[in-house]
């Protein structure tokens, strides 16, 4: 008796494709996806991108960039990419270093002081050895945790091993100027900071982090080799740093089903015959599909507004005066995930399809666009693939309004990519809702 | 009851349109229309011509082609050939869509709007707004009958209720020629009698009405003439007692109900020239003088009479006797 009610269950499923895709098809697109982002490919661990500023250009300096340039987690660049306009650009400066981590361009720089390779150590934490050098200055945007600490770290472990005369020579001037010879209190002395020095070796090889990570619970690296200074330059004063992320993140996620949902009215009028008859009346096809998506850029601008007030209220998000990069990344976005939800309910013929559809690329767009897991934390192939995503333009966007106090100007790139994302989106689902207008 | 109010303020309303057509441009001119999807010929050179004030009904068994030649005539299909003009102007155009009322098979509504709402609606895509626009609502939902329920929500509606307002609809924008494709599919006999009314109403008001429908005793009721389409082609176009009487000329149908064995009497049936529809048997005969020999007949065969009865051909008698099925098949 059971046989029966399973054959007919199979056979039921096999010609339910919604179901064979949402059964199937969605669980296996989401398991690679976390899979790549979490390490499953080995060889495409993200790597922190980081400016070098060398103000020093001393012999220690350049070992200490060169030990940098050297280390696989890190992408080192000491100066812009070159452009059209600007073949050849000239090194990064404290104040474009500065500049760039703000506009997001990379999460950590470094600024390697004038004087820097006179005293490029400072054993005991540059607290009581007397001289030391002035300290590297590792500037960071707040809302990456990671970078800086990683930065950090390494930062002491290029010191221990790309600087190895740097170190010795560091020693004798000690030796020359504090000691002047070996009497048993300088062999205390110097016993005294290898001791230290041995330990600090011992606590990298055990806990692979080194001075930095002790020293990070202190809020920088001064109990290192080499003395840092870290400053953060983006969303120091931000009372919740990532509720803005989250409130774009979370906000075109669902920004995205909800336009896929509402253009499905027009499957829904097709069914029922109520397509036809607008179409006899004096509305065409452009004209009927130019009104859906004003109502559907309308009801997301709302919603987002809604969830942004919401953030305002409850977390304390500072909304008021982020009003017009709101309005110009509000409006962007949801002309863009308008348009996608009208092209989704082009392309299905039922109601079923359409939910299917929008399930599978909302979500795989959402995983790898940065709206569950921040794209800067993703391998870097994938940050690239999020670039084909709505997600990533507008949570990029926000994130300048919000996060970095940037000019409504300096959205521009992201602006146009949305643009021209919904005129091609809306183009395309122009051309196949064609279907519905003859026969 | 229906009110027949409604001519006076229907025109007052309506200050732009005019029931009665142009004087020489018919309401509708089909010139040898001709309409394949894929190897299938759905509409094969069909000529129809509608005049002012008149109510043609569209007769066709399923598949005969109806649905594609209703597409045409609203402009939603594109001709292979032949054209189709409504007032003189090209189906599909924005006079021709201004001048044509629809109301689909299918109930074409907003179910989440309430009954005005909905009428507001197609008016507004009608380019109907202000005065008129409310003008234009309360009329349909005066003829409608509406007016009690004008703010339920249409999901909430009776079915008949629905079909009504779906029929109201394609009326909002005070059109020339209404075109109803089985305004009453799925209504209980007193929601039909009401639709009737509501047509009539218009009849009465010189309305030009194509009327489709699978129900012969609607045709012959609202109906001046009758186009029968069977495979594309329009097979007979006339008045109802001309349909009968070209079909049938004066003779008479004999019904006779036999018992006995059903091989047996269908054989008999067949061979006395007759045929056998749901157990009955069906004869034509120029007298009725010609019955004694049929009873001879089936008593020899056999056959024991249950019920004999005798009608003249009625228009489902024609559309049987020119496509071979039953308008509902």
């Amino acid at each position: 008796m059971i046989f029966p009610i399973v054959r007919t269950a199979l056979v039921a499923l096999r010609r339910d494709r919604v179901s064979l895709v949402l059964s199937f098809v969605v669980p296996i697109a989401f398991f690679s996806i976390f899979a790549v982002i979490f390490g499953g490919q080995h060889d495409t661990v993200p790597r922190v991108k980081v400016i070098v500023v060398d103000e020093d250009q001393s012999r220690a300096s350049q070992q200490l960039v060169k030990g940098l340039e050297s280390d696989g987690s890190l992408v080192v660049t000491t100066r812009p990419a070159p452009t059209k306009s600007q073949s050849a650009p000239s090194d990064y400066t404290a104040a474009t270093a500065e500049a760039a981590v703000k506009a997001g361009d990379v999460s950590v720089a470094l600024i390697v002081p004038h004087g820097f390779g006179d005293h490029p150590f400072s054993f005991g934490g540059g607290s009581n050895s007397g001289k030391s050098g002035p300290a590297i200055e590792l500037l960071n945007d707040a809302s990456d945790m990671i970078a800086p600490q990683m930065v950090g770290g390494l930062l002491q472990k290029a010191a221990m091993t790309a600087m190895p005369v740097a170190m010795a020579e560091q020693g004798m001037k000690y030796t020359d100027q504090y000691i002047g010879g070996f009497t048993p209190e300088q062999r205390k002395l110097m016993k005294d900071n290898l001791d230290r020095y041995r330990k600090i070796e011992s606590q990298q090889v055990s806990d692979g982090s080194g001075a930095a990570a002790k020293s990070s619970s202190q809020g920088g690296f001064g109990g290192g080799l080499i003395t840092v200074h870290t400053r953060s330059v983006v969303g120091e004063n931000k009372k919740s740093p990532m509720v803005a992320f989250y409130a774009a993140a979370i906000g075109v996620m669902f920004l995205l089903f909800t336009a896929s949902g509402s253009a499905g009215a027009l499957l829904d009028e097709a069914e029922s015959g109520a397509l036809d008859r607008v179409l006899s009346s004096r509305i065409n096809m452009t004209g009927l599909l130019a009104g859906k998506l004003v109502f559907n850029i309308l009801l997301a601008f709302t919603q987002l507004t809604v969830m942004f007030l919401w953030a305002w209220a409850v977390f304390k998000l500072d909304f008021f005066s982020h009003i017009p990069g709101f309005v110009v990344m509000g409006l962007c976005t949801a002309f863009a995930v308008a348009a996608f939800g009208m092209l989704l309910a082009s392309i299905c013929r039922t109601r079923a399809q359409l939910g299917a559809l929008s399930t599978l690329f909302i979500l795989v767009m959402s995983a790898i666009g940065g709206s569950m897991f921040p794209r800067f934390l993703m391998p870097e192939a994938m940050q690239k693939a999020g670039l084909w995503t709505i997600n990533a333009w507008a949570i990029d966007g926000f994130t300048k309004v919000f996060w970095r106090d940037l000019p409504v100007t300096a959205l521009w790139q992201q602006v146009s990519v949305l643009l021209a994302i919904g005129i091609v989106l809306f183009a395309v689902a122009r051309r196949i809702a064609r279907r519905w207008e003859y026969a | 009851m229906i009110r027949e109010k409604g001519l006076g303020e229907r025109l007052s309303v309506n200050s732009t349109s005019d029931l009665a057509a142009p004087r020489g441009v018919l309401p509708l001119e089909i010139d040898s229309l001709v309409k394949h999807f894929g190897p299938v010929i759905a509409v094969d050179g069909i000529s129809l011509e509608l005049r002012s004030g008149e109510c043609l009904g569209l007769l066709g068994p399923n598949g005969a082609g109806k649905s594609t030649l209703i597409r045409a005539i609203v402009g939603r299909v594109i001709p292979d050939a032949g054209r189709v003009a409504i007032f003189g102007s090209a189906a599909g155009s924005a006079s021709a869509r201004a001048a044509l009322g629809w109301v689909p098979q299918d109930l074409a509504l907003y179910p989440r709007l309430s009954a005005t709402e909905n009428l507001r609606s197609f008016g507004s895509y009608y380019g109907l707004t202000g005065k008129k626009l409310e003008e234009a609502v309360a009329w349909c939902l005066d003829w409608a009958a509406l007016q009690d329920r004008a703010g339920e929500l249409t999901r909430n509606l009776s079915g008949g209720m629905k079909r009504r307002l779906n029929m109201a609809a394609g009326l909002i924008h005070q059109p020339r020629l209404v075109l109803m494709d089985e305004p009453t599919v799925g209504v209980d006999p007193q929601s039909r009698n009401r639709i009737f009314e509501m047509i009539e109403a218009l009849r009465a008001q010189g309305m030009t009405i194509i009327y489709t429908t699978h129900y012969m005793e609607e045709a012959e009721r609202l109906c001046d003439r009758i186009a029968i389409v069977d495979h594309g082609r329009i097979i007979a176009l006339d008045t109802k007692e001309a349909l009968v009487h070209s079909a049938f000329g004066s003779r008479s149908q004999v019904l006779a109900r036999f018992e006995g064995p059903r091989e047996r009497i269908s054989e008999w049936v067949a061979e006395r020239g007759g045929r056998l529809v749901d157990g009955t048997a069906e004869f034509t005969v120029k007298h009725p003088t010609e019955i004694a020999g049929l009873l001879d007949g089936a008593n020899a065969a056999g056959l024991e009479l249950v019920d004999l009865s005798l009608r003249r051909p009625n228009l489902e008698s024609v559309f049987l006797h020119l496509t071979g099925r039953e308008l509902r098949d």
